[in-house]
């Protein structure tokens, strides 16, 4: 597995301006080196991301993860200066959950995982399912892709994680996201030493699937917590195939597999999720379970053009070159 | 055609500086896609596919000239070798990023930072260069 130098950096310890600024200096640089490797290529025997499957058939809704994962990551949790500084221009609202720390009835800065239930009936029974939300750690992140910034990042294990010391707080991340899941929590984070009232607006955050503890070879704390087993963690094939074979032998039904070109987090049902789809509350920080088609496609595609464009050119130049070659030939 | 390519030039740059900037989400904060028409500069998809398929048509242009000049292999002026050598950089590290976004490849936390930090950079110097380059009557990439 590559290594992250970031891995083991002080969640909370803010980046200081001139360690930005050295930062800045150094990516011009480090780019010219030609120090780039994907992934795979920096390691001969490449590990295989992490994928977690949630039997929500099993899920009671007692709450121990979202308790677990509170207490977990507490310490990953931002630091708010306040008094928070006025935005401007006056349409950019301050996103303030320092004094809501409790809400866990939706995703917030704070609660990076909540639990939904929906009444359901499914063949003539009636279901009451439970199902913890949080990221799905998509394995082509939108999130991370369209993140300008570098703060919003897929690691080798799988794990999507927003940087807290990067992040500038723009939202970019959610808006991109299927599921709107990062929350915003402003008057923390690097905006505040660069231009606080005119760019960025505090520090995204959203669950990491616990990448510290995975790191030491533990399990995120809200499989640990659970008296149910309700999820399971594990290399991303064999995981795929526990979950087909659980759909299979329960009638159930999968959902990230497809979603989004694929998560590494799968929801496994005994209910179709169109029919929890209809039962869950949705809205601000209460993600759907619809359908969700890959958010990259077009990008996959137009990588395409991007390797034909120089070929073409040198095509049409080559044909230039030969035309004025013969034009100039024939004027002789 | 070279004509053509030769005026398409300065609006493509401003295209690919326009939907570069849109990257970051400011558009929509300073009330510029709120103006007629420039509404689809707050909806980030839109403005990444833009910016993709302007660096196809700038690829496009760079490899024409790139093969004209090797053809015939004109002296080029020392701020030309200047401006050639930033765009060089900004057009690999771009490179890299669209990789990135690639399903099954990925990098690491920092060198994806340092990849889209030094894209950013590159592109302000070019910026710089290019107005310098204007202001100082030195717009000539070729010896005349």
């Amino acid at each position: 597995m590559k290594k992250s130098p970031k891995k083991n950096s002080s969640p909370n310890t803010p980046i200081s301006r001139r360690t930005f600024l050295k930062v800045f200096g150094a990516a011009g640089a480090t780019a010219c080196a030609s120090s780039v490797h994907p992934a795979e290529a920096q390691n001969s025997a490449p590990k295989e991301e992490l994928m977690t499957v949630l039997d929500i058939s099993k899920c009671i809704g007692c709450g121990e993860c979202v308790t677990a994962c509170t207490e977990s990551n507490a310490h990953k949790y931002p630091t708010v200066r306040k008094p928070i500084p006025k935005m401007f221009p006056p349409r950019v609202k301050v996103e303030d959950w320092s004094d809501k720390k409790d809400v866990d009835d939706r995703l917030t800065p704070y609660n990076w995982l909540f639990i939904q239930t929906a009444e359901v009936e499914h063949n003539g029974e009636a279901h009451e399912i439970n199902i913890p939300r949080r990221c799905l750690h998509c394995t082509n992140p939108p999130c991370a892709n369209l993140c300008p910034w570098g703060a919003a990042r897929k690691e080798d294990t799988g794990v999507v994680r927003i940087h807290e010391d990067i992040c500038l707080g723009g939202a970019k991340c959610r808006t991109v996201c299927p599921w709107h899941i990062p929350q915003r929590q402003s008057g923390a984070g690097l905006y505040l030493d660069l231009l606080p009232r005119f760019a960025g607006n505090g520090t995204m955050l959203k669950c990491d699937r616990c990448y510290d503890k995975i790191a030491q070879g533990e399990q995120p704390a809200c499989i640990t917590a659970c008296p149910e087993n309700v999820q399971r963690i594990g290399k991303r094939s064999e995981m795929i195939a526990y979950a087909k074979e659980l759909a299979a032998a329960t009638n159930g039904y999968i959902y990230g597999l497809e979603e989004n070109g694929g998560t590494n987090t799968i929801y496994v049902s005994p209910v179709p999720f169109d029919k929890l789809n209809n039962a869950i509350d949705k809205g601000k920080g209460k993600p759907h379970l619809a359908p969700v088609e890959n958010s990259m496609a077009n990008e996959e595609t137009l990588t395409s053009a991007l390797i034909a464009a120089p070929i073409a050119g040198v095509a049409a130049g080559v044909l230039k070159v030969l035309s004025d070659a013969r034009k100039e030939k024939n004027n002789d | 055609m070279t004509n053509i390519i030769r005026r398409l030039w300065v609006p493509l740059m401003a295209l690919m500086a326009i939907t570069g900037m849109g990257q970051m989400p400011i558009f929509k904060r300073y009330y510029i896609a709120d103006i007629p028409g420039l509404a689809w500069l707050g909806q980030p998809f839109t403005v990444h596919w833009v910016h993709y398929i302007g660096a196809a048509v700038l690829m496009f242009i760079i490899a024409w000239f790139v093969t004209l000049w090797v053809a015939k292999q004109p002296k080029l002026t020392t701020s030309g070798i200047l401006r050639i050598i930033l765009l060089a950089l900004l057009v690999v590290t771009g490179y890299v990023r669209v990789m990135k976004n690639l399903p099954d490849v990925h990098f690491s936390p920092m060198i994806t930072m340092l990849i889209d930090w030094s894209h950013l950079l590159f592109a302000m110097l070019l910026g710089i260069a290019a107005v310098w380059c204007v202001r100082t009557g030195r717009k000539a990439y070729i010896e005349e």
